[in-house]
């Protein structure tokens, strides 16, 4: 469902750019607002939310999907936490559109996708597995990093049971904002995917905005 | 119920009864093979590498990797270090389910009259999120390990706008599936009834098992040649092998 926002970028508490293959792990506060911008288009942003209060629970692609009914995330899904709660809800979405069942890229499984020699090129996981690293104040693990959210990713699924990567339905400008239900921590992936349609073959940077009301 | 070698090629031979939980070693070039004895089953599965139980089953992975949505004959199971844990190499149903997620306790509650050991004993109603918990401990491992599950025997299809629906009297009595493993893997497992199924009361429903040996892998495999990624997948796993000591099956 599109639904635009009435938020102003200039009345932003925080704005900050994004690189394409760098990640953002901050906090966000009960009733703020974060808005990701696609600010060239066809870029993925490998996302993932955790309880600031108990990093232990954390966004649940399987129960999101669920609850909800449908399997792709627009504004109106409430984001639903692996103990059952909800985390955040998408409050506004000009892509129309999100993925929850493709995963993140990262070096194994594009051995297994493209080929072995490609081990070594840059992925979600190493972003994921570097934040953890370094921002220790936090306690997560590896075992804490399941499954994401792909926020403007286009991810069909048909009634045969088939499931592709497409090109992405986004474009420059577009954008989806989450108001939190709760104190989380924010863990994005800005996608350094360089062999699939999801980033148009062409990682580029996104924007962070947020408003505290 | 249980017998060990019952026949030439099964090893071992078993039923799990419904609303129970379970866990087992499965050897590389072993398979394990599950039959829903009434219909209507519904088996709840995670893969762990016992070696390094940080490495686990990947649904996502699993699903990306070959196009698909659905789990059936040909399709191999990936865990998130690019390796295949086991193949589905028999199917009678043709779909079985990755997306659906796993009955919580706070579900359980609010579709069943949930009873306590005390009340019914055995025929307690568990819930898949108690069934992996404590299946989980046995191997020092918590609810921050779990990741997407399998649910064998059930189907949740989608519509075009997206839509979920869980398919009913989809596993008919005597249905089959076979996973053949290509590495040591911990299965942890449940026969609690899938999240979205609507049947009440609490559906229970057993569900049987057998472990046999696997023939030797050959060059045309069904499972290998799936998809050129299934063959890299593959050769991870050799490379996985190589210093491993196991002799090829």
């Amino acid at each position: 469902m599109i639904i635009d926002s009435r938020r102003q970028a200039e009345h932003a508490r925080c704005r900050r750019i994004v690189a394409a293959g760098d990640y953002y792990m901050e906090p966000l506060e009960r009733g703020c607002t974060l808005r990701i911008l696609d600010i060239e288009g066809n870029q993925a942003a490998d996302t993932l939310f955790f309880s600031l209060a108990d990093p232990a629970e954390r966004y649940s692609a399987m129960d999101t999907i669920r609850e909800q009914g449908n399997i792709y995330l627009s504004a109106g899904t409430t984001l639903v936490s692996n103990r059952g709660n909800a985390m955040l809800d998408i409050v506004a979405d000009t892509c129309g559109r999100h993925d929850t069942l493709g995963g993140a890229c990262a070096s194994e499984s594009n051995t297994v996708r493209y080929a072995l020699e490609k081990k070594c090129m840059h992925a979600c996981r190493d972003n994921w597995m570097l934040a953890v690293s370094r921002r220790e104040e936090y306690g997560l693990t590896k075992r804490d990093i399941t499954h994401n959210i792909n926020f403007f990713m286009n991810v069909p699924v048909t009634p045969e049971g088939g499931l592709s990567f497409e090109d992405g339905i986004s474009g420059a400008g577009k954008y989806v904002e989450l108001t939190a239900c709760m104190d989380v921590i924010v863990l994005i992936s800005n996608c350094p995917q360089l062999n699939n349609p999801c980033n148009g073959y062409n990682p580029t940077p996104i924007e962070i905005l947020i408003w505290d009301e | 119920m249980a017998e060990i070698f019952p026949d030439e090629e099964t090893m071992y031979e078993d039923c799990i009864e419904g609303g129970a939980h379970w866990s087992l070693l499965m050897r590389r070039g072993t398979i394990l093979r599950l039959t829903d004895i009434e219909g209507g089953a519904n088996v709840g599965m995670l893969f762990y590498n016992p070696l390094d139980k940080l490495e686990r089953y990947n649904a996502p992975d699993t699903l990306k990797c070959q196009h698909t949505f659905k789990l059936t004959r040909g399709h191999c199971l990936y865990s998130d270090m690019g390796r295949i844990f086991c193949s589905i190499v028999e199917d009678s149903l043709g779909w079985h389910d990755s997306v659906g997620g796993n009955l919580s306790e706070k579900t359980l509650a609010k579709k069943y009259r949930v009873t306590s050991y005390q009340e019914a004993r055995n025929e307690r109603t568990l819930s898949g999120e108690h069934g992996f918990a404590v299946e989980l401990a046995k191997y020092g491992l918590g609810v921050r390990d779990l990741a997407a599950n399998v649910n064998w025997f059930s189907k949740v299809a989608t519509d075009q706008a997206g839509n979920m629906r869980f398919v009913r009297e989809h596993s008919p009595a005597g249905a089959t599936v076979a996973l053949r493993f290509e590495m040591d893997t911990l299965v942890v497992l449940h026969t609690c009834p899938h999240p979205m199924n609507p049947a009440t009361p609490y559906p229970s429903r057993p569900v049987a098992y057998q472990i046999r040996k696997a023939p030797p892998l050959r060059d045309d495999d069904p499972c290998m040649n799936f998809r050129p990624e299934n063959k890299r997948g593959f050769q991870n796993n050799a490379i996985y092998h190589l210093t491993g000591g196991y002799r090829d099956y």
